[in-house]
């Protein structure tokens, strides 16, 4: 007998530092020594603290555990909700950069291999770096931080470039409301990260990594940390990676509660000790980067996913998906909804599925009013978008963005005005400050809110101008596209802001 | 809990050779200012007036350049906070539960506003942007310990249990 208890940030969140506890007494107290493993999330939030039994038929899954649960769970009084794979959210998913998250010790490097890790790095290690980005480019990735551009050409860019250093940058800095997959993987899966980092290092020739992530995630700071040092005792970091005769190393950096370090020029400033001001392009980080080196700056999903890619080879990948959105993605459903967490699926599934089906409608049981695709910087649907496939095209041609597919849900109590004004609030708080639309447009945006709030109908118009001149007139997508949320809003719930439906469109 | 803001205090004093080995440790590192700033404050729950020419100097910048960074974060403090730190999230997913009702009425109940610190120094309220605990929202943390699914009872049953 095995039983897994989840360690993630939300399960502790939800408790399972208590249940833990709990299960050490109750094991004792029923005198049996059973080995209790500790692992990532299974991403079914709503369930956390999840606990998993595996008396030999698989694993069978209870949750949300409290402590006083346990005893009754270990004497098989409570009925369970059957084995955790078979349950429809978990057996829907395709999983691919999440196969082995909530599953394995995190920190076991054996437990990793065993689990078809090391096999993607083993292979592009016997692989030029060409042929890595050919494998690259048959899969289709594209990066999974926001922009969606393809992985593979970014890669070759700085493969190309000639220089004395090279960098793999991990962009871990995920600031977007509802996305919690970065923190997941490092949590549950580090080592698939670093594998990636490590073929990213192969095929570009850099032979430095770094893991730029947020202080509001301690945990997966300390596992990643941990499991640099682990991986570098087994030869998978060194002078010579896998005893490929090429080097790889990396560390971990951490932010200092700064939204806008997330843009990859602004993090680079910031890892380079400056203000985390943005920077203008070109230059491309990919040719001129850290320190002015080449550097490939990649969303940790992006990365965390070239391992299966090479362990299965680009064409499985590139066979899921829709359209010009290859392979799966890890869509986060959150906020006001029955069943969050998170979800990794093919492209191509329809929002109002993720939502209402999957999702399972909202968490207060009234109806959807409208939902937020993409973080701060993307764009409210209504109901009316619902047959929107999830890709990036798809979202584009509606006015929306899929950004790092977090999905937050709103019933009708949702305030659209007050959630505009939060858009350009969060905005005047997290500007850089280098460019004058963003820095002045989003204080003027909270102030013109505020006059069409007290009736002023005339603002509207004011509004509008403001967030074309933020669109045109803004160095980075923080400026640029805080009018997504805003305009979106005023659109689609035109009588929140003292219009008719005919006078908005 | 006293209503009144916190009365301003002489700064805590720190002397140089209390700070000289958080730098020097760092001094190897590509871009080791943030990773110094880091280190400092978990030493002293701020960054002390003292440390900025000696930074300067270790880094070759000018002081303004130092501030100039310290200034740019959310997280570095000029003063040390309360001897805890509640940090409660104001993001699109915890607003969708309702979130900012909860710290309203939290914060009305503690009497204080946003970056406040209670009279008798014990807790500071701040917000920040997301926990990644979104899909069980609303989220905060107190210290180093998460709260998931947060409710005001919860929450001040939290605070007032935390000791010191
Ligand atoms: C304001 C702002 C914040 C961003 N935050 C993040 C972030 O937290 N994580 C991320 O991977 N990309 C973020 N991006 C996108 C990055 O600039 C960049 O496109 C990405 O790191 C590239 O990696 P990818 O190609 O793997 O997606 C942000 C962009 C902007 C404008
Ligand atoms: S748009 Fe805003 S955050 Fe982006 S560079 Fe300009 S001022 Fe900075
Ligand atoms: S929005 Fe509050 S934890 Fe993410």
């Amino acid at each position: 007998m095995k039983i897994y208890l989840s360690m993630d940030s939300a399960a502790k969140a939800l408790g399972s530092e208590e249940v833990a506890v709990a299960l050490s007494a109750a094991l004792e107290a029923r005198g049996e020594t059973v080995e209790v493993i500790r692992v990532g999330s299974r991403g079914m939030v709503w369930l956390e603290p999840l606990l998993e039994i595996d008396r030999g038929q698989g694993r069978e899954a209870w949750g949300p555990v409290a402590p006083e649960d346990v005893a009754g769970i270990l004497a098989g009084e409570v009925e369970s909700l059957g084995l955790t794979e078979e349950i429809p959210f978990f057996a829907r998913q395709t999983r691919l950069t999440f196969a082995r998250c909530g599953v394995i010790d995190p920190l076991s490097l054996p437990d990793y291999e065993a689990h078809g890790g090391l096999a993607g790095l083993r292979r592009a290690a016997t692989m030029t770096g060409e042929a890595i980005i050919d494998e690259m480019k048959t899969s289709g990735l594209r990066g999974r931080g926001g922009a969606g551009f393809p992985t593979g050409i970014k890669w070759d860019t700085v493969r190309m470039a000639h220089a004395d250093q090279k960098y793999i940058v991990c962009n871990a800095d995920e600031g977007d409301s509802g996305t919690f997959a970065d923190r997941m993987i490092m949590e549950g899966d580090p080592f698939c990260l670093i594998e990636g980092m490590a073929i990213a290092g192969l095929c570009t020739g850099a032979t430095k990594g770094y893991v730029y992530t947020r202080s509001e995630y301690p945990d997966a700071v300390a596992v990643m940390r941990e499991a640099i040092i682990r991986a570098r005792a087994a030869g998978v970091l060194g002078d010579d990676v896998l005893g490929s005769g090429r080097a790889f190393d990396m560390e971990v950096r951490v932010g200092a509660g700064a939204y806008v370090c997330g843009e990859e020029t602004s993090l680079l400033n910031s890892l380079e000790g400056k203000r985390g001001v943005v920077r203008a392009k070109p230059p491309l980080p990919a040719l001129e980067g850290f320190l002015g080196k080449p550097t490939v700056v990649n969303n940790v999903i992006s990365l965390a996913t070239v391992p299966v890619i090479f362990e299965k080879g680009a064409q499985h990948f590139a066979d899921f998906g829709l359209g010009r959105s290859r392979g799966t993605i890890p869509v986060q459903i959150a906020g006001n909804v029955k069943h969050g967490g998170l979800f990794e699926t093919a492209f191509g599934m329809s929002l109002g599925d993720l939502v209402e089906d999957i999702g399972g409608g909202t968490a207060s049981g009234r109806p959807v009013k409208a939902v937020q695709i993409g973080g701060p910087l993307g764009a409210y649907f209504g109901r009316d978008k619902f047959d929107t496939p999830f890709g990036y095209e798809e979202f584009d041609g509606q006015g929306g963005l899929i950004g790092h597919a977090g999905v937050v849900v709103f019933d009708d109590s949702a305030d659209m005005l007050g959630m505009a004004r939060f858009a350009m609030e969060f905005c005047a708080v997290e500007s850089c400050g280098k460019c004058t639309p963003c820095r002045i447009g989003a204080v003027r945006g909270v102030e013109t809110l505020d006059r069409i709030k007290q009736g002023d109908g005339a603002a509207v118009e004011l509004l509008t101008d403001l967030c074309e001149t933020m669109k045109d007139g803004s160095l980075c997508a923080l400026g640029g596209f805080t009018p997504y949320p805003v305009m979106s809003a005023l659109e689609s719930f035109p009588e929140e802001f003292g219009l008719t439906k005919e006078a908005a469109e | 809990m006293n209503p009144q803001p916190r009365a301003p205090q002489a700064l805590p004093e720190v002397g140089e050779e209390e700070i000289r080995p958080l730098i020097d440790r760092n001094l190897h590192l590509e871009g080791p200012l943030l990773p110094m700033l880091h280190d400092i404050q978990a030493a002293f729950g701020h960054i002390p007036e003292t440390a900025v020419p000696m930074l300067a100097a270790a880094l070759n910048l000018g002081r303004a350049e130092v501030h100039g960074v310290i200034s740019f974060y959310h997280d570095f403090r000029k003063a040390p906070a309360g001897r805890h730190v509640l940090k409660i999230c104001r993001a699109e997913a915890c607003q969708s539960m309702g979130g900012e009702a909860m710290a309203e009425r939290l914060l009305a109940q503690l009497g204080l506003d946003w970056h406040g610190t209670s009279a008798d120094g014990r807790v500071t309220v701040e917000p920040v942007y997301c926990l990644g605990l979104c899909a069980c929202a609303p989220a905060v943390m107190l210290d180093d310990t998460l709260m998931g699914r947060a409710s005001e009872a919860r929450l001040m049953a939290a605070v007032e249990g935390a000791e010191g």
